[in-house]
């Protein structure tokens, strides 16, 4: 198993209204010294070990981010951490 | 019974749009033969001209039009368009255009944020779109009703478009001048409400001339648009 955790967000100078709200609320709360604000996406892959770290980005390529507007990022997470996370969720689903 | 039934329209529905009805609605008004696609069809050699219609396909699920670009059809879509054929994307469809790379550019949400629904202006821009037989700078009211109708495309592209005469429709003032910088009611890119590839037949908008087609929901401007297409659907297939 691996477990890809991939970031979208929106290119340099792409307007991103959410972000700004977000910012503008901080603003407003009384937060300071905040630079930018970018609200995107964040995407959890999870795939057996067949599926390599080119063919994650050739997804993202594709289909999981439109380079028009566009940047994302991969992580690999390694295997163990992947089935702690399994574990934990699964004790979460007991309670 | 159609009024020039010789050309027929493929109205390509995805699930989740909303639109096709009243696509399908509008051409049979205006007398032509008009027929759903299903997204998985993949026979569009009946169809003189496609649409693709507004709506939220596959939910918007990702990015609007995103997951569309992918059915099986779309494939033959391209293929269509490749061999110069008509096809035209409102709204959701426009996205759809984009995300499979027939159009430039992306269409992101709204300036202010909020879902638009409301009559704009919009100016007819000399363009080498080449169905819109209509005088340069006329100005038609046409609805919008988008979350995600702010155009987007980096310098080089805007460059192109304008030199190439890609840009159709503009967001305008009333009169058909140009508005203040940086006030198209969803914030789009050099006002920009429609464009079309360098071939000129491909199209897509974001406004809804479909729903402008009958004078019962109050105005019939957005007719021009399909009786164009289906002027040049005829003029391509040789009839």
């Amino acid at each position: 198993m691996k477990q890809y955790k991939i970031f979208v967000t929106g290119k340099q100078g792409i307007f991103d209204p959410a972000g700004e709200t977000a910012r503008h609320a901080l603003d407003n709360l009384g937060y300071t010294g905040i630079e930018s604000l970018q609200i995107g996406k964040y995407i959890q892959l999870t795939t057996d070990d067949s599926v390599s770290a080119e063919a994650v980005k050739q997804m993202c390529e594709k289909l999981l981010a439109n380079p028009v507007i566009e940047d994302f990022s991969i992580d690999e997470t390694a295997t163990s951490a992947t089935s702690e996370i399994a574990e934990k969720t699964n004790a979460g689903a007991d309670e | 019974m159609s009024r020039v039934d010789e050309v027929r329209f493929g109205v390509v529905t995805f699930p989740g749009s909303n639109c096709e009805q009243d696509a399908v609605h509008a051409l049979r008004h205006l007398g032509y033969r008009a027929d759903y696609v299903w997204h998985q069809d993949t026979n569009l050699n009946d169809y003189d001209a496609l649409v693709l219609p507004g709506g939220f396909s596959y939910g918007d699920y990702l990015r609007c039009g995103a997951v569309a670009r992918f059915s099986p059809v779309m494939s033959e879509v391209v293929r269509y368009a490749e061999a110069g054929r008509p096809v035209i994307g409102i709204c959701n469809g426009f996205q759809v255009l984009t995300e499979a790379h027939l159009l430039p550019g992306a269409l992101i949400r709204n300036k202010g944020l909020k879902f638009l629904c409301q009559t704009v202006h919009l100016r007819v821009e000399q363009s080498v779109c080449k169905w819109l037989d209509l005088p340069t700078g006329i100005v038609l009211d046409i609805p919008i009703s988008h979350n995600e109708g702010n155009y987007i495309c980096d310098d080089d592209t805007l460059a192109r478009l304008q030199e190439n005469g890609q840009i159709v429709v503009r967001y305008c003032e009333p009169d058909g001048s140009r508005l203040p910088q940086g006030s198209a009611p969803n914030g789009a890119l050099d006002d920009i409400a429609g464009i079309c590839n360098p071939r000129g037949n491909v199209f897509g908008l974001m406004p809804h001339p479909e729903r402008v087609t009958d004078a019962v929901s109050g105005s019939n401007a957005g007719s021009v648009f399909f009786t164009a297409i289906a002027t040049y659907a005829r003029e391509v297939a040789g009839r």
